[in-house]
C-alpha cells in the first residue's frame, strides 16, 4: 500500500548525532513541479536532510509530511512513493543492468516483464542490458540508477549529490531527465555543492549552512554570487 | 503474509545468484574453516589417536569462525554502493529483507557443513556420519541461532568504521548458549554409546534459543535499521 502527495513540508526539523546537531530547526515546503536545490558546503547537513526525507533518518525533533501523512507514522507507505537517488548508486555490480532492474521492481511489487525494458531503453542501456553493471561507466551507473529510482514513479525524488564524476554529456541527460520529471509533477529535491551544475537546473533554492536554513527562495540565474552574498549576510 | 515471504525469497535469490557469479564468499568462508579443521587436527590428534570429544568442539568452532567472516563479507557487499540503503527505502517489510539475509546466510552455512563434516569425521575418527538423523536438526538448529543474531548485528554494524572488530565482540557472547547447545548436542551424540535422548534435549534447548534470536531479531530490525 502507497500514499499519495504533491506536498512535502519540513516543520522545525532537527537531528543530532550525539553532541554535534547536523540540522537544526529546519522549516521548509516544496510541492509537485519544485526542483528544489539544497544547496551548502560539505557537512552543512544536506545529506541529513535528504537521509531523514527518505525515511531512512529519524528526526531528534520536528516533522515531516507528505501531503497529509506524517513521516513518522505512516513510512511504510510514503516509502513506496520516494526515489532516492545518492552519490553511491544503489546497484549491485556483480549483477547485469537488467538483473539489477528486475530485483528492484519485484522489491517494489511492480510487474518488471513491463517495467524493466523501458527503464532499460530511457537510460539508454538497451544495447548493454546483460553486461553487469561493474563493466559499466560512471555515466552509464548514473543513468541505470537514475532509472531505478524511478522504477515505481516516485513522487518525490531525492538526489544526493547526483552529478559527481559525470562527463558534461551525462550531466545534461541526467539534468533533462530531472526537469521532464518535475514537468511530469513530481517533487525533485537535490542535495549538492555544486553551483554551476545547480544553476539553471533547480527552480527554488534552500541554502543551508552548519545545519540552519539560511534562505529558502526562488533560483534565479546567479547562483554562485548569490550564494556567496547569502553566506558572507549570514 | 505472502508478501513477506515474496521479498525474503527475492532477496535470498539475489544474494545467491551475486553468490553463485562471484563465489568469492564460498570460497573464503570454506577455505577458512577447511584451514581451522587441519590446524586443529595437528594439535588434538597426537599419534592416530584423537582428543576424546575434540570433534564435537572443532565442528561448532569452525561454524562460528567462518560464519563470522562470511557475515562480514556478506554485508560489506551491501555496504559497497549503500544498496543496503535501497533495500531498506523499499515500501517492503524491514523484517523480510532481515529474513532474506539470514536465509542466504543459512544456505551458505549449510553448505559449508557439508563439507566440514565429513572431514572432521575422518580427521577426529569420530562417528558423526553414522548419527546424521539427530545431528542434522542439531547442525540446522545451531546454524540458524548462530545466524539469526549474526544477520542482526551485521547489518547493525554495516556503517560502523570498526565493523570488523565489533562483530565478533558483540556476536560471541550473546551466540555462547548456541554454540554450548550445539557442542554439548554433539558431544551427546560421539559418546560411546551414543545418548540421543540427551542430543534431543539439546535440539529442544536450541529450538528454543531460535525462536527467542529470530523473534527479538525481527522487533529490532526495522527500528535498528532507522538510523
Amino acid at each position: 500500500m502507497t500514499t499519495d502527495f504533491d506536498r512535502v513540508e519540513l516543520s522545525n526539523l532537527s537531528r543530532r548525532f550525539g553532541r554535534r546537531r547536523a540540522v537544526w530547526n529546519v522549516t521548509l515546503a516544496a510541492q509537485g513541479r519544485d526542483i528544489l536545490g539544497l544547496l551548502g558546503p560539505n557537512g552543512a547537513g544536506k545529506s541529513t536532510l535528504i537521509g531523514m526525507l527518505a525515511t531512512l533518518v529519524a528526526p531528534s525533533s520536528g516533522t515531516i509530511r507528505f501531503g497529509t501523512s506524517d513521516a513518522s507514522r505512516d513510512s511504510a507507505a510514503i516509502r513506496g512513493r520516494i526515489g532516492l537517488l545518492a552519490h553511491e548508486l544503489h546497484l549491485y555490480p556483480e549483477l547485469t543492468a537488467r538483473q539489477n532492474l528486475t530485483f528492484f521492481a519485484r522489491l517494489y511489487g511492480l510487474d518488471a516483464a513491463r517495467i524493466v525494458p523501458a527503464a532499460l531503453d530511457a537510460a539508454g542501456l538497451t544495447d548493454r542490458a546483460d553486461d553487469d553493471v561493474s563493466s559499466f561507466s560512471r555515466g552509464m551507473r548514473q543513468r541505470l540508477a537514475l532509472e531505478r529510482a524511478l522504477l515505481h514513479k516516485p513522487r518525490l525524488l531525492l538526489l544526493d549529490e547526483p552529478f559527481t564524476g559525470l562527463d558534461d554529456r551525462a550531466v545534461t541527460l541526467v539534468s533533462n531527465r530531472l526537469r521532464e520529471l518535475a514537468a511530469a509533477g513530481a517533487i525533485v529535491i537535490v542535495a549538492t555543492h555544486d553551483l554551476d551544475l545547480a544553476d539553471g537546473l533547480v527552480t527554488r533554492v534552500a541554502l543551508i549552512r552548519d545545519g540552519k536554513l539560511i534562505a529558502d527562495e526562488s533560483a534565479a540565474p546567479g547562483l554562485r554570487t548569490r550564494y556567496r552574498s547569502l553566506l558572507a549576510s549570514a | 503474509m505472502n508478501v513477506f515471504f515474496n521479498i525474503a525469497f527475492l532477496v535470498f535469490k539475489k544474494d545467491f545468484t551475486i553468490e553463485l557469479k562471484s563465489r568469492e564468499i564460498v570460497y573464503t568462508t570454506l577455505l577458512f574453516a577447511l584451514s581451522c579443521i587441519l590446524i586443529f587436527s595437528l594439535t588434538f590428534v597426537v599419534e592416530g589417536q584423537p582428543l576424546a570429544e575434540a570433534a564435537a568442539g572443532i565442528v561448532w568452532i569452525a561454524i562460528a569462525f567462518s560464519g563470522t567472516l562470511a557475515l562480514g563479507r556478506t554485508f560489506e557487499r551491501e555496504r559497497y554502493s549503500e544498496t543496503l540503503r535501497a533495500l531498506l527505502i523499499a515500501p517492503a517489510p524491514r523484517a523480510a529483507i532481515y529474513v532474506g539475509k539470514l536465509l542466504g546466510m543459512v544456505a551458505l552455512l549449510a553448505a559449508a557443513e557439508v563439507l566440514l563434516v565429513p572431514l572432521v569425521a575422518v580427521l577426529f575418527q569420530a562417528n558423526l556420519l553414522g548419527q546424521l538423523p539427530l545431528l542434522a536438526p542439531l547442525l540446522l538448529l545451531g546454524t540458524i541461532g548462530f545466524a539469526g543474531v549474526g544477520t542482526l548485528f551485521a547489518a547493525m554494524l554495516v556503517r560502523a568504521r570498526t565493523r570488523d572488530v565489533l562483530l565478533p565482540i558483540l556476536l560471541y557472547p550473546i551466540t555462547v548458549p548456541v554454540m554450548i547447545a550445539g557442542v554439548r548436542g554433539t558431544s551427546a551424540l560421539l559418546q560411546d554409546p551414543a545418548e540421543p535422548a540427551l542430543a534431543i534435549m539439546w535440539i529442544g534447548i536450541l529450538a528454543s534459543f531460535d525462536v527467542v534470536f529470530v523473534t527479538l531479531a525481527l522487533w529490532t530490525f526495522e527500528p535498528l535499521m532507522t538510523e
